[in-house]
């Protein structure tokens, strides 16, 4: 049953499969192809400034889906139905952030290669970055996973997970921009630290969201 | 895939409250094998309520329900990915259940026509159909059926009768709340609204009285 909901979810979130899916990716890309022309073209201070604003770009391409991620199939029963059938929500949640992330994460990483052509960032620079998405795309995904949960009963539900996301996200932030401006590995083992205690908790804190919200 | 050979449903005392209201209260049943109940009452008297407490999505405000064997519900929702064309979307739900010949079930509700069509263009009726289809994929032993009628045709009310009865011979239970009647011998019945909590909150029981 877990591998037919894995394959369901990935179906649903996985980018080019259509319903908007791919539009992190490109919002990514996007970001990363308009901030040269913001700035202007000085390459040291884009290589500077760019890796910082890959992080930014890949945070906001997370929340992207958030909308779609709980709140549709809690209107449509879905987590109901596998409920009756024994499935634990904590289990519902666990495939549903693995599903989320497989849909960005590798992407947002692959993607990073033309972003960082553009913004001039190579070498250890570059380096950092793409083990800093590694490490800090699964943390941003837990925390996108709690907020779509936690915000899908509520009619402005949009609007509140993107004031949520701030604060949540900003250690994770913190360091993975961090590591590239000391060019200093250490603070990526704080990403690593940080994605892996939100993913092993973000299962339980959506199970026990969407719990709640049938209450209401 | 049978189910266990004697399902049980019972209610024992149960009230549940929706917000701050009590809809209803010491509701009790007990419901065996082959047994089918019709729970009647209006808009909004609380016949979801019982049936979602009845499978435990929520928990009751007082009571508790007895339940033996794998159960099975019929709401709004119907689980089915709206993007998704019918056939592929019902396919989710009888792999999960390991459902038994999914083309027999899908003709039997009428719905092979319907295949190709992605599951939000469905009408209401055709709509439940698809829900009914998932829902005896799922060979569950006690049925709990939220308005299985509403917006269906006549046609397919029939279908809906004979599949309960079908269920019902088998050994299944099945509580089917619902404004229309349904052709079911030997149905037993309540009214949720005999169970609603006095008017008046200084009753003498206590305990419902919101300050």
């Amino acid at each position: 049953m877990i591998l037919a909901l894995l394959r369901r979810d990935l179906a649903q979130f996985f980018p080019f499969a259509g319903g908007g899916a791919a539009l992190p990716v490109v919002f990514f890309v996007a970001v990363a192809m308009l901030y040269p022309f913001a700035v202007g073209p000085d390459a040291n201070v884009l290589a500077r400034t760019g890796g910082g604003v890959v992080w930014i770009a890949a945070l906001l391409a997370a929340i992207l889906p958030l909308e779609k991620l709980v709140a549709r199939d809690i209107a449509l029963g879905f987590f109901d139905q596998l409920r009756l059938r024994g499935l634990a929500e904590e289990t519902m949640m666990a495939v549903r952030l693995i599903a989320h992330w497989l849909s960005f994460g590798p992407v947002l990483v692959a993607a990073t290669f033309p972003a960082a052509a553009l913004l001039n960032i190579e070498g250890e620079t570059f380096r950092l970055l793409v083990l800093g998405l590694l490490a800090g795309t699964p943390g941003l995904a837990a925390i996108g996973l709690i907020i779509a949960a936690l915000t899908a009963s509520l009619r402005e539900g949009a609007a509140l997970s993107g004031l949520l996301l701030i604060p949540l996200a900003l250690p994770i932030l913190i360091f993975g921009a961090g590591a590239l401006a000391r060019q200093d590995q250490s603070s990526l083992g704080f990403v690593t630290a940080l994605s892996l205690a939100l993913v092993a908790l973000a299962p339980f804190a959506a199970g026990a969201a969407i719990r709640a919200a049938r209450e209401n | 895939m049978q189910a266990p050979a004697s399902p049980v449903l019972e209610a024992r005392d149960l009230a549940c409250q929706r917000g701050d209201r009590l809809l209803f209260r010491r509701l009790s049943f007990a419901l065996g094998p082959g047994a089918a109940c019709h729970v009647t009452g209006a808009n909004g008297a609380g016949k979801t309520t019982l049936l979602r407490a009845l499978v435990g999505l929520t928990t009751p405000f007082a009571g508790e329900v007895v339940r033996s064997g794998t159960l099975g519900l019929l709401d709004e929702g119907s689980g089915l990915d709206p993007e998704l064309p019918l056939a592929r979307a019902l396919a989710f739900w009888f792999a999960v259940d390991n459902a038994p010949d999914p083309a027999a079930i899908m003709a039997r509700l009428r719905l092979a026509p319907l295949a190709e069509v992605p599951v939000r263009y469905l009408s209401t009726g055709q709509k439940k159909r698809a829900a009914l289809a998932r829902l005896i994929g799922q060979q569950a032993a006690i049925w709990l059926l939220d308005e299985p009628l509403s917006g269906l045709d006549t046609a397919s009310q029939a279908i809906v009768s004979a599949l309960v009865r079908a269920h019902c011979a088998g050994g299944g239970i099945a509580l089917i709340a619902s404004h229309q009647p349904l052709d079911v011998p030997g149905m037993g019945s309540f009214a949720i609204e005999d169970f609603a909590p006095a008017p008046e909150p200084a009753d003498a029981d206590g305990g419902e009285a919101a300050p």
